[in-house]
């Protein structure tokens, strides 16, 4: 994109995001560990509630209920900043230990999308597959990115601070 | 604002999914170009390749202006930065999470290290 990856160390590790087709986005990553451990960190709601709102999002997670089983319900709310708490929440729909989860997206009604995650093992790292698919085309541009919505949007004020600190720096 | 660009991105991918059209872009890319010089290149009808300009158009991804009989199509390239950066976003998200996601997973590796693996 720019001259600046050449500077620095080679990008570890970045998550892949990719629109594969009207009514589905794919974000793939690969982990330094065992599925079965990965698989813990999405099925224990005191695991899940560290990382699925990062620290680095100026957002905190008000609840975060977990039944991990087919048929089993989550809910999960956020606080943010100058905002009504946003409420997520569905069913799981697949568990299948160390190897896949499927849940629904209910917030926005019976139609919501539906995502599922897949944990490949190979040698002792995993690749992770997050798949979001939409009831329609229509659905996705209505349904924007689910929970990540609002993320979005504290990402554009995150970007704008990024482009403040990198000219003070650029100046000294 | 946010739904508004996932919708606009959707667009932009049913508008890509053409070869003629994806032509018409890389064409745009090297100079503006009117309709009819268009459809002369893509060998098509001017009625057809004003379909294809329209689906551009509505994307957002050229944008057209009418100067006398002449309908002249130019890349609209702010939209596609956008749209770009609207996928960079959802990337960033993501790899918070997962790097949050990283230390969590370090943390149970550390601890079965220590206490051996529970029997489930």
């Amino acid at each position: 994109m720019d001259g600046r990856e050449s500077e620095t160390a080679p990008m570890n590790n970045r998550a892949t995001v990719e629109r594969t087709s009207d009514r589905e986005v794919v974000v793939t990553r690969t982990f330094d560990a065992p599925a079965r451990l990965l698989f813990e960190a999405w099925t224990k709601a005191e695991l899940f509630a560290r990382w699925w709102v990062p620290k680095s999002m100026g957002m905190t997670l008000l609840a975060c209920d977990l039944d991990v089983r087919v048929g089993g319900k989550y809910r999960l709310a956020f606080a943010q900043e100058a905002s009504a708490p946003a409420e997520f929440f569905g069913r799981y729909i697949e568990v299948t230990p160390y190897s896949r989860l499927a849940w629904t997206n209910e917030e926005g009604g019976s139609d919501g999308s539906v995502t599922t995650v897949t944990f490949e093992e190979h040698g002792g790292k995993t690749l992770l597959v997050v798949h979001d698919l939409y009831a329609s085309k229509e659905a996705l541009g209505a349904a924007g990115t689910g929970a990540a919505d609002a993320m979005v949007e504290t990402f554009a004020q995150l970007d704008e601070l990024l482009l403040t600190l990198d000219a003070d720096e650029r100046r000294s | 604002m946010v739904q508004y660009l996932a919708s606009r991105l959707d667009d932009s991918f049913s508008a890509l999914s053409d070869a003629t059209r994806r032509g018409v872009l890389e064409q745009l890319g090297r100079s503006d170009a009117s309709i009819s010089e268009l459809a002369e290149k893509f060998q098509m009808t001017l009625t057809g390749m004003k379909k294809h300009v329209g689906v551009l158009e509505k994307a957002g991804l050229v944008t057209t202006e009418k100067v006398g009989r002449v309908r002249t199509c130019r890349l609209g390239r702010r939209e596609l930065e956008e749209e770009a950066a609207w996928i960079e976003r959802y990337r960033r998200i993501w790899d918070a999470r997962f790097d949050d996601l990283d230390t969590v997973v370090e943390e149970l590796k550390q601890k079965e290290k220590i206490h051996g693996r529970k029997r489930e």
